[in-house]
C-alpha cells in the first residue's frame, strides 16, 4: 500500500483546468518530486492533497484511507504536513514560537487548564519549547530562536517553515519550492536537510525549480504541464523524455531546458 | 531586568502594585470612583484584546455582552429574587452561551464582514433592552440592588467601609485576576494557536489548529470578560441604562484596545485609563472638550501607531540600542 496516492484528481478555476486527471502513488520513505513549468498546477496539486482545496473529482488516499475533502487541520493530525511556496510564516511570533505552533497537534488542548495556568500547562510548554529548540538547531536556526520572524532573512524563513512542518512529526511532508529564492549556499543547506529528513524515514513530496537539486535528490519524478501528467519515472528516464524536454523548451526557452536537463 | 519585565507574571505584578498604591495618592473618593471605572473598563478591554489583539478578530458588538452582564445583575435579583452574586454568574454563563451560539455562524466571516455582523449583534441586544421595558426599565434605565457586602463586612467583622472604597478594591482585585488569567492564556498552547491564526490562518490550519474552534473559544472568553465587567459596573453604580449595551460603548471598548495597544494586556489598562480619565481632565476646557479629546486620540495614533504601550516599549528599546 502506498503511503500517499491520488487518483484522477482534478480541479477547475473558472473553466481553467489547473489540475486535470492526475494520478500517482508515493511509496513510504521515498523522495518523490513533482516538476513542471510555471503554472503547471504543482502548487494547486499540493493544495488539493493538503485539504486546502476540495477537488472537483478524484480521490486523495493517505495510508490507503480516503481523505478527499478532509480539512488541513485533520490531515495534520493524520501525519500530513507541508510548506508554502509563498512563505506563510507567523511574522509577529519568534522563530521558536513558530516552531512551537508546529507542535500543536501533540499538545493537550484543555482551555480551562490554560486559563488557570495549571502545573500541567507549564510542563507542556517546557516540552514543546524543548522540542522546538531541537528542531531549530536541526535546521541551523538556533541562533534566531528569540528573533521575531518578521525580521529574519528570507533564506532563514524558508528553513523555519520546514522546521515548523517537521514539528508536527509528519509521515508525509510536502515541500513547495523550498529552495526558491535561495542563494547557492542556502540551496546546498536545504539539499542536505531534505536528505536528512528522508533518511529519518519521512516521505518527502517535493516541488522544486532547481533541477540540479531535484535530479540529485529524487527517487522518482512526476512531470506536470498545463495540469496534466506528462511523464513519470526516475531522473534518468524523465530527463530523456522528449515530451518533457519539449514542454520546458516551449515555456522557458532552450537555456533553461539545457540548464535543467544538461 | 528585561527578563524580569518579560516574565509572564510581570503585568499582574505591576497591576497589584498599582492598585495597592494608587489610593495613597488619590485625594478623595471622587477619584477613587474614577479609578474604579478604569479598572472595570480595563477588565472588559483585556477580554476584547484577547479577541482583537491576539486572535485578530474584530468585534463591534462587545457592549452587547457587557449589557447582558449588567442587566443580569440588575434584573435577576429584582424580578426573580436571585441573590446578586448568582445573578452575576448567570449573566456570565448566559453571555458565554450566547457568544457560542452567535459566534459559530459569524466567526466564519472575515474583516469588515465580521465587523458588521458583530455590530448587528450589539445593536440587537441594545434594542431588546430598550424595548422590553417591563423587565429592563427601558430607556430610563433600572436601579441595581447592592450585593450587601458592606452589611456583611459590618455584621461579621465589625468593619466599616465606604462604598467607593469597597468597589475600588473589588474592581482592582478583578482586574488583577483578569490580567493573570489573560497572560496565562496567552502563554499556553491556546494562546500560541490564537496568535498563529492572526498571522496566517492557512499555516495555522496546516499545523493542525482547528481555526474555527479557536476563534469560538476566544470569542466566548472575551464575552465572559465583558459580561463580568458589565455586572461590576451595574453593582458599583447602583443604576444602569441601555447605553452600557449600546453601539457607542462598543466603539469605546474597541478604541481602548487600539489606543492602549493591540496584543498588550498592560496596554488594555492604559487604553481604558486614558479614555476614562482624559474626558474628566478635559472638562476644564468646556466647549472644546470633545474637540481636544478627538485631537489627542489622533495624535496618539499618529505617533504611537502600535498603541501607547507597544509604541513606548519600541521607543525605549530603540533608545537602549542606540
Ligand atoms: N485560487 C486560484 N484561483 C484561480 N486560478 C488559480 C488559483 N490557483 C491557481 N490558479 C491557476 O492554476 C494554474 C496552476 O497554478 P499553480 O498550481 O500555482 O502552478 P505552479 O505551482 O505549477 O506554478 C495557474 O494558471 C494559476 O493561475
Ligand atoms: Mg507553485
Amino acid at each position: 500500500m502506498s503511503i500517499l496516492s491520488v487518483e484522477d484528481l482534478g480541479i477547475e478555476f473558472g473553466g481553467l483546468k489547473a489540475v486535470d486527471n492526475v494520478s500517482f502513488a508515493v511509496e513510504a520513505g521515498e523522495v518523490f518530486s513533482i516538476i513542471g513549468p510555471n503554472g503547471a498546477g504543482k502548487t494547486t496539486l499540493f493544495n488539493l492533497i493538503s485539504g486546502v482545496y476540495t477537488p472537483k473529482h478524484g480521490k486523495v488516499l493517505l495510508e490507503g484511507r480516503d481523505v478527499t475533502g478532509v480539512g488541513p487541520h485533520l490531515l495534520a493530525r493524520k501525519g500530513l504536513s507541508r510548506t508554502f511556496q509563498n512563505l506563510q510564516i507567523f511574522f509577529r511570533m519568534t522563530a521558536l514560537e513558530n516552531v512551537m505552533v508546529g507542535c500543536h497537534r501533540h499538545e493537550r488542548m484543555n482551555v480551562f487548564a490554560h486559563l488557570l495556568a495549571l502545573p500541567s500547562v507549564a510542563r507542556q510548554n517546557e516540552a514543546t519549547r524543548a522540542a522546538a529548540l531541537t528542531l531549530l538547531s536541526r535546521v541551523g536556526l538556533a541562533a534566531y530562536a528569540d528573533t521575531v520572524a518578521g525580521s529574519m532573512p528570507y533564506g532563514a524563513l524558508k528553513r523555519l517553515e520546514i522546521a515548523r512542518a517537521l514539528a508536527a512529526d509528519p509521515k508525509v511532508l510536502l515541500l513547495d519550492e523550498p529552495a526558491a529564492g535561495c542563494n547557492p549556499v542556502e540551496t546546498e543547506e536545504i539539499d542536505a536537510l531534505i536528505h536528512q529528513i528522508a533518511a529519518d524515514g519521512v516521505t518527502v513530496v517535493l516541488v522544486e525549480h532547481d533541477m540540479k537539486l531535484v535530479m540529485r535528490i529524487s527517487d522518482r519524478l512526476h512531470v506536470l504541464d498545463y495540469g496534466r501528467t506528462l511523464a513519470e519515472g526516475t531522473a534518468e528516464t524523465v530527463r530523456r523524455n522528449p515530451d518533457v524536454i519539449a514542454a520546458y523548451l516551449g515555456s522557458h526557452g532552450s537555456k533553461e531546458a539545457a540548464r535543467a536537463f544538461g | 531586568m528585561s527578563a524580569l519585565l518579560n516574565h509572564r507574571l510581570a503585568v499582574p505584578a505591576v497591576l497589584i502594585v498599582l492598585v495597592a498604591l494608587l489610593p495613597l495618592v488619590l485625594p478623595s473618593s471622587f477619584y477613587l470612583r474614577i479609578a474604579t471605572l478604569v479598572w472595570i473598563s480595563a477588565f472588559a478591554v483585556i477580554g476584547l484584546n484577547l479577541l482583537m489583539g491576539y486572535a485578530g478578530q474584530v468585534s463591534l458588538g462587545h457592549a452587547g455582552f457587557f449589557g447582558i452582564g449588567a442587566y443580569a445583575a440588575a434584573v435577576l435579583p429584582a424580578q426573580l429574587g436571585v441573590p446578586g452574586i448568582f445573578a452575576v454568574v448567570i449573566g456570565a454563563v448566559a453571555s458565554a452561551l450566547i457568544a457560542y451560539l452567535v459566534g459559530r455562524p459569524i466567526l466564519r466571516l472575515k474583516g469588515h464582514y465580521l465587523a458588521v455582523a458583530t455590530l448587528g449583534f450589539g445593536i440587537l441586544v441594545a434594542m431588546v433592552i430598550n424595548n422590553e421595558a417591563w423587565i429592563t426599565g427601558g430607556p430610563d434605565g433600572i436601579a441595581v440592588a447592592s450585593l450587601g457586602i458592606k452589611k456583611l463586612l459590618k455584621s461579621a467583622f465589625g468593619l466599616k467601609v465606604k462604598t467607593a472604597e469597597l468597589w475600588y478594591w473589588i474592581a482592582g482585585a478583578m482586574l488583577v485576576v483578569g490580567a493573570w488569567v489573560a497572560v496565562n492564556l496567552v502563554d499556553s498552547p491556546t494562546g500560541r494557536a490564537l496568535r498563529a491564526v492572526h498571522d496566517s490562518e492557512i499555516a495555522a490550519r496546516v499545523a493542525g489548529i482547528d481555526v474555527a474552534r479557536m476563534k469560538l473559544v476566544v470569542f466566548v472568553v472575551s464575552a465572559v470578560y465583558a459580561a463580568l465587567a458589565g455586572s461590576a459596573l451595574a453593582l458599583f453604580n447602583g443604576f444602569i441604562t441601555p447605553d452600557t449595551a449600546g453601539f457607542l460603548h462598543s466603539i469605546e471598548l474597541v478604541t481602548m484596545v487600539v489606543l492602549g495597544g493591540m496584543g498588550s494586556i498592560l496596554g488594555s489598562v492604559v487604553g481604558a485609563a486614558v479614555l476614562v480619565v482624559l474626558p474628566q481632565l478635559l472638562t476644564m476646557f468646556h466647549d472644546y472638550e470633545h474637540l481636544l479629546l478627538g485631537l489627542l486620540m489622533m495624535v496618539f495614533m499618529i505617533f504611537l501607531r502600535a498603541g501607547i504601550v507597544p509604541g513606548l516599549r519600541a521607543l525605549v528599546a530603540g533608545r537602549g540600542a542606540a
